[in-house]
């Protein structure tokens, strides 16, 4: 059979009726042979238009070929060159708007399973004996870097590949960012992550919890303590609210709480673990991008009845991947499209009661071609609910953006950096990911990690 | 890790302990408070900062034992360490020469109001502290506050020491000797802050107020903490915890604090059975 007709293989997941009750990864991964077969699928394009596809052009079809010849070892190093955290990306990036979208095998049928081969590669690479580490000429420079996410920890290992003493100053009790407190443990187990931040600290990087810069230090302070240049990677981590009546009742959370009490917390294992996280019977989730799937997935499996989706615009619109969209519903997500909230209203000891939405239709195009929803007027109507997550999205955390004199800053409060070299209106400060372009992807944090440890190497060399 | 270099039992479930954490003593000035976590299966849990000393590199806290967590730690010895010591956090408090300013700490209030007290006398005001609780034997702290204070008024509920009454007493006290208060601080319980609220709005007396909700990782990422203030949302640790008292609401805030009231008593029933019966 022709390469390009064979279909492409399923991703065996744990049954939806079970996965809905625990915390154990839903995807379960390619078996060798799975992995083998559909490598062999991809036609090793000699301009491979995946690549393009890919925010930091990860040398796809090489490393397809090495899982088609049972490279698999091989198969993790090339993955490596340019992406970091392939065992990360190969489960959250979202493929069918990326890598997968330019395969050229999807132009008539289905494009080759990158994401699903990347995320073998890279597990096969973490589970076979630990990754080399080269010994590297010390620079004599030290940067700091602050935040412990995906930008943060792309950089540091760059850097520290580059001969630089790295120090990662990270607010909260464990590094990792949103991998470790937004994303559940059944989409991105945390031991993944974990054995990625071990192997940076094997490689030199000091890696410092409970530093909150702008509070204990701060970017002027690490530049006069000897630090010869600093990477913020602080990402984008305020909640926003919807600001309509209700929202401070008892049983509304921002997503972040909900899911740092659950993720970070461990609160799924309340009272073992000691902080607690609740969940009525009905469940409104409000937003539909990645963090409002995996709220409703979580308050599924904390127990609730009924989940629901709520979001003003339609399924196309709908900004999550593919993948969860699917997965959601195949667990017994309700949607409730074409649905804005408009109130949330309490009990006589302020506990949420029930929420209010207002029924919307697509109006016109507007200037992106986008039918935009209108609301129609006298559609209000109530629903019980115990529980409200507010999922509609974050803004850039002002901790250490107020406390750096001189940090250019665009209207929204992001950081302004120069696009090729990530560096900051401070000479020797540079930033990167969510606190840069505002909500995005690991991918995209983590290459511009990457891009910012190129700027920084350069920086030096000219100190 | 974060070691007990000090504890002291100040009152029936009131422990004082001085806590090795140099970074945060480096930079930490009143009203700003520290997240705490036991080991790996804690809690964060937020705690005003009592006391510091820059030159040993300490933090001293006093934690009540309320619950699940504060329990555990009211429990822990010189020696033992925590696993997680965050700060400082919260903005500091607004320290400059108003004149005469009055420190109201209720009960387990007056901790945080120490360093305050102490801020507001070294720049010069006329510092008078009006200290409350239900009992004389409850009543923490006293010297170190008579310590950095120019005057102390002492109010219990049952009259076992001072006035007998609530530090609205007190305040009234201080205000019928014919002081011209220029600023109030006030913390304790959200229930006397807002007495005390009550009683300064018809005076026009600029009333600082302290909140404590419920928080987790304190830095301005899970809202968990959010005051209403004047009618705008705010997060009390990284906006405040210090807010003006007139401007706050109260019962909104009160009724947040029982959250987890059901968990809450499940995790403290769970202790409680852990020591009885010694098994889990
Ligand atoms: C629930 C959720 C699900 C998501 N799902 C996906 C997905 O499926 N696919 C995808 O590609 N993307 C997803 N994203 C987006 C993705 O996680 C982010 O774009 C990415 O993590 C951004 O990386 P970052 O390094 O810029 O910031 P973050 O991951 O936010 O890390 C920033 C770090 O900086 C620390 N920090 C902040 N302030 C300070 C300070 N003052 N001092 C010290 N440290 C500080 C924070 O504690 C944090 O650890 C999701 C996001 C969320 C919230
Ligand atoms: C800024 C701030 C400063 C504080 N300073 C002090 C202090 O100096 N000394 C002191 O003893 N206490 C202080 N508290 C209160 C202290 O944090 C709570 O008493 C403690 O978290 C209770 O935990 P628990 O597990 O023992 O009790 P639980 O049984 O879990 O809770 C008892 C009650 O404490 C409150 N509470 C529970 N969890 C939290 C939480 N994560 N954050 C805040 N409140 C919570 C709730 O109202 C709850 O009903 C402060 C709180 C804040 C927000
Ligand atoms: S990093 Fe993401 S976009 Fe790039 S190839 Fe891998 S899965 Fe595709
Ligand atoms: S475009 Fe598709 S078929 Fe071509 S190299 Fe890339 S993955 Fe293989
Ligand atoms: S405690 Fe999370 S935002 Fe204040
Ligand atoms: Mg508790």
């Amino acid at each position: 059979m022709a390469a390009n007709k064979i279909p492409r293989h399923e991703m065996p997941c744990q049954d939806s009726k079970v996965r809905a009750h625990n915390f154990e990864e839903v995807a379960l991964g390619y078996t060798q042979e799975m992995a083998v077969e559909e490598a062999k699928r991809c036609l090793q394009c000699k301009k491979p238009l995946c690549r393009t596809g890919c925010p930091v052009e990860v040398l796809i079809p090489d490393f397809v070929k090495q899982i088609a010849e049972e490279n698999f070892e091989e198969a993790a190093r090339i993955l490596k060159v340019k992406n970091s955290l392939p065992a990360v990306c190969g489960r959250v990036c979202p493929q069918e708007s990326q890598c997968e979208s330019k395969c050229i095998l999807g132009i008539k049928g289905e494009s080759v399973a990158i994401g699903r081969l990347e995320r073998f590669a890279a597990d096969f690479g973490m589970k076979s004996k630990a990754a080399q580490i080269e010994k590297v000429e010390p620079s004599g420079k030290r940067v700091a870097i602050i935040g412990a996410g995906p930008a943060g920890l792309a950089c540091a290992g760059d850097l520290a590949k580059a001969g630089h003493a790295v120090t990662v100053f990270e607010a909260l009790h464990v590094a990792g960012g949103v991998l470790m407190y937004g994303i559940p443990q059944f989409r991105l187990p945390k031991d993944i992550v974990q054995t990625e931040i071990d192997t940076l600290k094997k490689m030199g990087v000091e890696i410092l919890t409970n530093q909150v810069v702008g509070k204990v230090t701060s970017v002027d302070e690490l530049m006069e303590n000897g630090y010869d240049a600093v990477f913020i990677g602080t990402g984008a981590g305020l909640p926003y609210f919807m600001n309509i009546p209700g929202e401070n009742l008892n049983g509304v959370y921002s997503a972040n709480e909900f899911l740092t009490r659950t993720n970070l917390m461990k609160g799924y294992k309340f009272p073992d673990y000691a902080t607690p996280v609740k969940v009525g019977k009905n469940v409104a989730v409000l937003g539909a991008g990645n963090v409002a799937m995996d709220s409703a997935r979580t308050a599924l499996r904390l127990g609730a009845e009924n989940v629901y989706i709520i979001y003003r615009r339609s399924r196309d619109e709908m900004p999550a991947r593919k993948e969860e969209l699917e997965h959601a519903e195949e667990e017994g997500i309700q949607f409730r499209l074409l649905t804005n909230p408009v109130s949330i209203e309490g009990d006589e000891r302020s506990w949420v009661k029930s929420l209010t939405c207002l029924r919307y239709e697509l109006g016109e195009p507007d200037a992106s071609g986008r039918r935009s929803p209108v609301p129609i007027p006298g559609s209000e109507f109530e629903i019980e609910m115990d529980t409200v997550v507010v999922a509609i999205g974050q803004g850039p955390n002002p901790l250490v953006t107020t406390s750096t004199p001189g940090l250019e800053l665009n209207k929204r409060g992001n950081i302004v950096a120069d696009p090729e070299t990530l560096m900051t209106s401070k000479p020797g400060v540079f930033a990167g990911g969510d606190i840069v372009t505002g909500a995005a992807t690991v991918i995209l944090a983590m290459g511009a990690g990457k891009k910012a440890a190129a700027g920084i190497d350069a920086y030096l060399k000219t100190k | 890790m974060y070691r007990i270099v000090k504890k002291r039992l100040l009152a029936q479930g009131i422990a004082l302990l001085e806590v090795e954490a140099a970074a945060v003593a480096a930079k930490v000035e009143p009203g700003q408070f520290v997240i705490v976590r036991v080991d790996e299966v804690g809690e964060r849990i937020p705690l005003t900062v009592m006391d510091f000393n820059r030159e040993k590199g300490t933090i001293t806290i006093v934690v009540q034992d309320v619950g699940y967590s504060s329990a555990i730690i009211t429990q822990m010895n010189e020696g033992d360490e925590f696993q997680d010591f965050v700060g400082p956090l919260g903005v500091a408090s607004e320290i400059e020469k108003y004149g005469t300013v009055v420190c109201i700490g209720g009960g387990l209030g007056i901790a945080p109001i120490h360093p305050i007290a102490r801020g507001l006398k070294d720049a010069g005001n006329h510092v008078i502290s009006v200290l409350g609780s239900r009992s004389a034997d409850l009543l923490i702290l006293e010297d170190e506050m008579r310590a950095v204070s120019n005057e102390v008024v002492i109010a219990t509920n049952d009259g076992s020491a001072g006035v007998k009454g609530f530090v609205t007493d007190g305040l009234a006290k201080v205000l019928s000797d014919g002081h011209k208060v220029d600023a109030i601080w006030a913390i304790g319980p959200m229930i006397m802050m807002k007495a005390v609220v009550e009683y300064t709005r018809p005076l026009g007396l600029k009333t600082i107020v302290s909140m404590n909700p419920i928080m987790v990782d304190g830095t301005g990422m899970c809202g968990a903490c959010r005051v209403s203030v004047g009618n705008e949302t705010k997060f009390a640790c990284v906006d405040g915890p210090e807010f003006d008292g007139h401007l706050v609401d109260f019962d909104l805030a009160m009724k947040r604090l029982a959250f987890y009231k059901d968990e809450e008593n499940r995790a403290k029933a769970r202790l409680e059975c852990h020591h009885e019966g010694g098994h889990h």
